[in-house]
C-alpha cells in the first residue's frame, strides 16, 4: 500500500550562492491514510518548517533546498501554484497554533468557514454560509445556527480552534496537518479540542500529522511518533516503543522531562527533571540565532513549574 | 544588527546644511538681505554674481535665503520649544495628579485637536498682528496636544512602575520626581515629535508669511519673499522657486531626520514597517 | 448602530461649546481686541466718538460676561452675528462660501485617495521595488513641501507656461478651475495616505490570519481581495477622517493662492480687515465641519470593524 504522505530526505533552508543553510536537514518519513503520526521536538527544532513546506507556505527567504514530498505518489514540489491551491485546503488541511489571531477579526465565522465551500465546491454564499452550521455543529459548538454569525472577538480561545477546525475540515481533506493546536489553550480545553480532532478524523478516515512539543499530547493520539532535534529526524517509532524504549539520548531527555508519562502537568512530582542543555549543538546556536529566541532547556512553563516543585 | 538608517543621515546632513547657512550668512555673502536693493539689478536671472538671481527690488536671492533660514529656524525651534515645555508640563502632572486636573487637560487636548493648528494660529496672528514675537507665540501656543498625549500616556505607564514608587517611598517631592523619575523615560518620543513639529512650525511660518499675517516684508521671510514673487512668476520664476526650495529643504531634513529619530530608538517599529 | 451614532453626534455638543468659548476669549477678553486693533491698524483713523459709535452698534460696550452669553444665545439659535464689513449676518456671508469650500476639498480628498491608496497598495505588494522606494520618496517630499508653493509652480506651468488650465477663480463653478486647487490641497493627504496604506498592507501581510487564507488555498489576489482589502480599509479610514477635517486648515492658504472663494479665503479677507465677527464665525464653523467628519468617520469605522460597537 503506497503511504498517504512520504517524505524523503526534505531539506529546508536558505538557498545562497556558497551552499545553504539548511535549518531542516534530511527528513523523511511517510503516513499511512488514516493514520495519525506526531511529530515531536523543542521549538525551533524544524517541525514547524517541515509542516509548512509540505504545503507549501514557507515564507521568505526559507525554501525547500532538496528532497522530494510525495502526497499520494505525486511530488507536490513539482506542482505549480494554481495545482497546488486546488490541493491546499482542501486535499491537505492545516491549523494553526494561535486560535486568536489566525481568524480574521472583521468576518463572521461563518462567512470564514464558507470560503472553502466558495473556493474549493463552486458553492454560491447563501449555499455556503448553510453548510458553514452545519460543520459548525460538526465541531460541537452550541448553536450553530447563531454562532455563524458571530466575529472571532466574540469567541472563546476553544471556541475559536473549533472553528479552526471546522475551516480545516470542511472539505473533507485527506491530511489534517495540525501544528501545536492546543498549546495557546486553557489546559482544560486543550483535551476536549484534542479529542475533536481525534474523533472526527477517525470518523473522516482523516490523516493527522500532529506537532508538539509534549509527547504527552501525542501519546494521546498517535499510533507512530517521529523525533524532531536540531533540524533533524532522530527517531521514528510506534508510539509505544518509544515510551518503552527510547533510543536517542534526546528522546530520553524529552521523556525525562515529562513529569509524569500520559499526564501533561506534573501533580507536585517531586523527580528532578533531566534538562537538555548539555546537548547543544552547533548546529543549534545557529537555529538559535535564526529564532532570536534564547535556549532554555525545555520552554514549556509546567514542565519548569513541574521542576521547582 | 541595524542597517544603515538612510533616513536618520539624509536628513541630519540637509538639517546641518540649513543651520550652517542661518549661522554662516554673513560669512558666505556680503551682501545684506534688505537693504542692498538696487533697482538696476531687479529680476536678473540666476547667474555668476547673484547665485539664485534678483527679486523685484534687485536683491540677492541667495543672500535673502541664507537669512530667511535664521527666521525659520528660530521660529521653528522656539516654538517647538514653547509647545515641548507646554505639552510635557500638561501631559506628566495630568497623567501624575489624576482627578479633576487630568480631566480638564485632556478635556483642553481634545479641544486644540478640534482645530486645525493652522486656523488657531492664523486667529492668533489676528489678534497679535504680524510680527516674530506674535508668531513665536502664535505657533508656540498652537501644537504642543501631541507631545501632551505623548507625555501623558508614557506617565500613566511609568507611574505604575517599582522606582517611581520607590521614590515616593523616599520622600521625593512631586515636581522631582516628575522632573528626574518621569521625563528622562519619555526623552525618545518626544525628540521624535519635537523634530517633526520644527518641519511642521516652518511650514506653518512660511504659510502665514504668505498669507500676509507672519514676517512681513522687507525681512527675507521664506513665505513673505514667496507672496512677493508671485506676481513676476512669469518673468521672474527663480524668484518663486528658490525659496520655496529652500523651505522643501528645510521641512524635509527635519522630517526625515525625525523618522530617523524614530526608526533608530524603535527598531522594532523599523523591521515591521519594512 | 443608530444608538452608536447618537452617542457620538451628542458627545460633539460639549467640545463644539469649548471651542466657542475659547475663540470668544481669544477675540474678547485678550488685550488688544477689536477695538485696539482698529486702532492699531493705521487704515482706519479712529477717532474716540466714532469708536464709541462703532462698540454701541455691534454690542461691544457691553460687559464681557453679557456679551458672552448673548454670543451664545445667538450660536444656539444659528446667529453668529453681523459682519463689519458686509453688514449681513455671518451666517449668510458663510452660507454663500461654503459650499466652494465644500467643493474644492472633497475634490482634493477624492483625488488624494484614488491616487494615494491603490499606489499604498502597489508599493506594499513589492516592497524594495523601484516603485516602491520612488513612492515612499514622494510621500516623504509630499510632506515636507509647503503646498502653495508646489500650487505656485503647478500654476505657472500647467497655466501660464502650457496653458492648460485655468491659473486662478472660481471660473462661475466650471470644473477646469477646481482643478488645479484641488490637486494642490490634495497633496499633503495623498502622501499620508500613501505612507498609511502601505505600512497597513505590510503590518496586515504579517498577519497570521492571512497565513490561514494562504493555507485554505486562495490565490493571492482573492487574499487581498477577500483578507487584506477591509483590514487595510480600517487603518485607513482613519486618517481619511483626519485628513479631511485638518484640509481646512491649508484650504485656507490654497484658497487665498487661487483666490478661490470659499471660507478660507473669506477667513483670511476677514482678519485682514479685522472683520472680527466674521472670523470667529468662520473659525467656528471649520472646527464644527472638523467634528463632523470625525464623527461621521468614527460611525463608518463601527460599520467596517464590529469590535468597536462593542466598547
Amino acid at each position: 500500500m503506497t503511504p498517504l504522505l512520504e517524505l524523503k530526505g526534505l531539506h529546508v533552508g536558505i538557498p545562497a550562492r556558497r551552499g545553504n543553510v539548511d535549518i531542516v536537514t534530511d527528513v523523511g518519513f511517510s503516513i499511512l491514510e488514516g493514520e495519525a503520526f506526531g511529530l515531536v521536538g523543542e521549538s525551533g527544532s524544524g517541525k514547524s518548517l517541515t509542516a509548512l513546506s509540505l504545503i507549501r507556505l514557507l515564507k521568505k527567504p526559507l525554501k525547500v533546498t532538496a528532497g522530494q514530498i510525495l502526497f499520494k505518489g505525486e511530488d507536490l514540489r513539482a506542482l505549480s501554484d494554481r495545482e497546488m491551491r486546488k490541493l491546499r485546503g482542501a486535499r491537505i488541511a492545516m491549523i494553526f497554533q494561535e486560535p486568536m489571531t489566525a481568524l480574521n477579526p472583521l468576518k463572521t465565522v461563518g462567512r470564514q468557514i464558507a470560503e472553502m465551500f466558495v473556493l474549493h465546491q463552486g458553492k454560491s454564499w447563501a449555499e455556503a454560509e448553510r453548510l458553514a452550521i452545519g460543520a459548525l455543529a460538526d465541531v460541537q459548538v452550541p448553536a450553530p445556527e447563531e454562532r455563524v454569525r458571530a466575529y472571532p472577538f466574540q469567541m472563546s480561545g476553544g471556541m475559536r480552534q473549533r472553528v479552526m477546525i471546522a475551516i480545516a475540515l470542511a472539505c473533507d481533506p485527506d491530511l489534517l496537518i495540525a501544528d501545536e493546536p492546543t498549546t495557546a489553550l486553557d489546559v482544560t480545553v486543550q483535551d476536549e479540542v484534542l479529542k475533536l480532532i481525534a474523533q472526527l478524523c477517525s470518523a473522516r478516515g482523516t490523516a493527522v500529522l500532529l506537532i508538539s512539543h509534549d509527547l504527552g499530547v501525542i501519546a494521546n493520539m498517535c499510533q507512530r511518533v517521529g523525533v524532531m532535534y536540531s533540524g533533524r529526524l532522530v527517531e521514528e517509532r510506534d508510539t509505544y516503543d518509544i515510551f518503552a524504549d527510547p533510543q536517542h539520548p534526546y528522546t530520553k531527555g524529552l521523556l525525562g522531562a515529562l513529569p509524569r508519562l500520559g499526564s501533561r502537568h506534573g501533580e507536585g512530582g517531586r523527580q528532578r527533571l533531566v534538562d537538555i542543555d548539555s546537548l547543544i549543538t552547533d548546529k543549534a546556536s545557529l537555529l538559535q540565532e535564526f529564532y532570536h529566541e534564547p535556549r532554555h532547556k525545555i520552554r514549556d512553563p509546567r514542565v519548569r513549574a513541574g521542576g521547582a516543585a | 544588527m541595524r542597517g544603515f538608517n538612510f533616513n536618520l543621515w539624509v536628513g541630519g546632513i540637509l538639517t546641518l546644511v540649513v543651520i550652517c547657512g542661518a549661522v554662516f550668512a554673513p560669512l558666505l555673502t556680503s551682501l545684506d538681505p534688505v537693504f542692498d536693493a538696487n533697482l538696476m539689478n531687479a529680476e536678473l536671472p540666476p547667474g555668476r554674481e547673484f547665485w539664485f538671481g534678483t527679486d523685484a527690488q534687485g536683491r540677492d536671492i541667495f543672500t535673502r535665503v541664507l537669512y530667511g533660514a535664521q527666521i525659520s529656524l528660530t521660529v521653528g525651534v522656539v516654538s517647538q520649544v514653547i509647545n515641548s515645555v507646554i505639552g510635557l508640563t500638561l501631559g506628566i502632572s495630568a497623567a501624575y495628579w489624576g482627578g479633576w486636573w487630568d480631566d480638564l487637560v485632556n478635556g483642553l487636548t481634545n479641544v486644540m485637536l478640534a482645530i486645525p493648528s493652522l486656523i488657531f494660529a492664523l486667529a492668533i496672528m489676528a489678534i497679535l498682528g504680524p510680527g516674530l514675537p506674535s508668531l513665536l507665540i502664535a505657533l508656540g501656543l498652537t501644537n504642543w496636544s501631541w507631545t501632551c498625549r505623548i507625555a501623558r500616556s508614557s506617565t500613566l505607564s511609568l507611574k505604575g512602575q517599582g522606582y517611581v514608587q520607590a521614590a515616593q517611598t523616599l520622600g521625593y517631592g512631586d515636581i522631582r520626581i516628575m522632573a528626574t523619575q518621569l521625563l528622562p523615560n519619555m526623552v525618545g518620543p518626544i525628540l521624535v515629535i519635537s523634530t517633526l513639529g520644527i518641519g511642521a512650525a516652518v511650514l506653518a511660518e512660511a504659510a502665514l508669511s504668505f498669507l500676509g499675517l507672519g514676517i512681513r516684508p522687507p525681512f527675507p521671510s521664506w513665505g513673505s519673499m514667496l507672496t512677493n514673487a508671485r506676481e513676476l512668476i512669469v518673468i521672474a520664476p527663480w524668484a518663486t522657486i528658490f525659496p520655496g526650495l529652500a523651505i522643501f529643504i528645510t521641512v524635509l531634513g527635519f522630517n526625515l531626520l525625525g523618522d530617523g529619530l524614530r526608526d533608530y530608538l524603535d527598531p522594532h517599529m523599523r523591521t515591521r514597517e519594512q | 448602530m443608530l444608538r452608536f451614532t447618537i452617542r457620538r453626534l451628542l458627545q460633539m455638543i460639549p467640545t463644539i461649546f469649548a471651542v466657542a468659548l475659547l475663540i470668544f476669549v481669544i477675540f474678547s477678553v485678550i488685550p488688544g481686541s477689536f477695538a485696539s486693533s482698529l486702532m492699531s491698524d493705521g487704515r482706519t483713523n479712529a477717532d474716540p466718538e466714532t469708536l464709541a459709535r462703532i462698540n454701541a452698534e455691534f454690542g461691544l460696550d457691553k460687559p464681557v460676561h453679557v456679551r458672552f452669553g448673548e454670543y451664545i444665545v445667538g450660536l444656539v439659535q444659528f446667529d453668529l452675528g453681523t459682519s463689519f464689513r458686509f453688514r449681513e449676518p455671518v451666517t449668510e456671508v458663510i452660507g454663500d462660501r461654503v459650499w466652494a469650500s465644500l467643493k474644492l476639498s472633497v475634490a482634493a480628498m477624492v483625488f488624494a485617495i484614488v491616487v494615494g491608496v491603490p499606489l499604498g497598495f502597489i508599493a506594499a505588494l513589492r516592497p524594495g521595488s523601484i516603485l516602491d522606494t520612488a513612492t515612499m520618496v514622494g510621500a516623504v517630499s509630499g510632506l515636507s513641501m509647503p503646498q502653495f508653493w508646489l500650487g505656485l509652480l503647478l500654476m505657472y506651468f500647467f497655466a501660464l507656461q502650457l496653458g492648460w488650465l485655468p491659473s486662478f477663480g472660481y471660473g462661475g463653478g466650471d470644473p477646469l478651475y477646481l482643478i488645479l486647487p484641488a490637486i494642490t490641497l490634495g497633496v499633503t493627504p495623498l502622501a499620508l495616505l500613501a505612507r498609511t496604506t502601505r505600512a497597513g498592507v505590510l503590518e496586515i501581510m504579517n498577519e497570521d490570519f492571512i497565513r490561514t487564507a494562504h493555507s485554505k488555498g486562495m490565490s493571492n489576489a482573492r487574499v487581498v481581495r477577500w483578507h487584506l482589502m477591509r483590514n487595510v480599509m480600517v487603518l485607513v479610514v482613519t486618517t481619511i477622517g483626519l485628513q479631511f477635517g485638518s484640509m481646512m486648515g491649508q484650504a485656507v492658504v490654497i484658497e487665498k493662492l487661487f483666490a478661490w472663494p470659499g471660507i478660507g479665503l473669506l477667513l483670511v479677507d476677514s482678519v485682514a480687515i479685522r472683520d472680527i465677527p466674521v472670523v470667529q464665525g468662520t473659525i467656528l464653523v471649520i472646527v464644527v465641519w472638523f467634528l463632523v467628519i470625525n464623527t461621521f468617520v468614527d460611525i463608518i469605522y463601527a460599520a467596517i470593524d464590529p469590535r468597536i460597537k462593542q466598547t
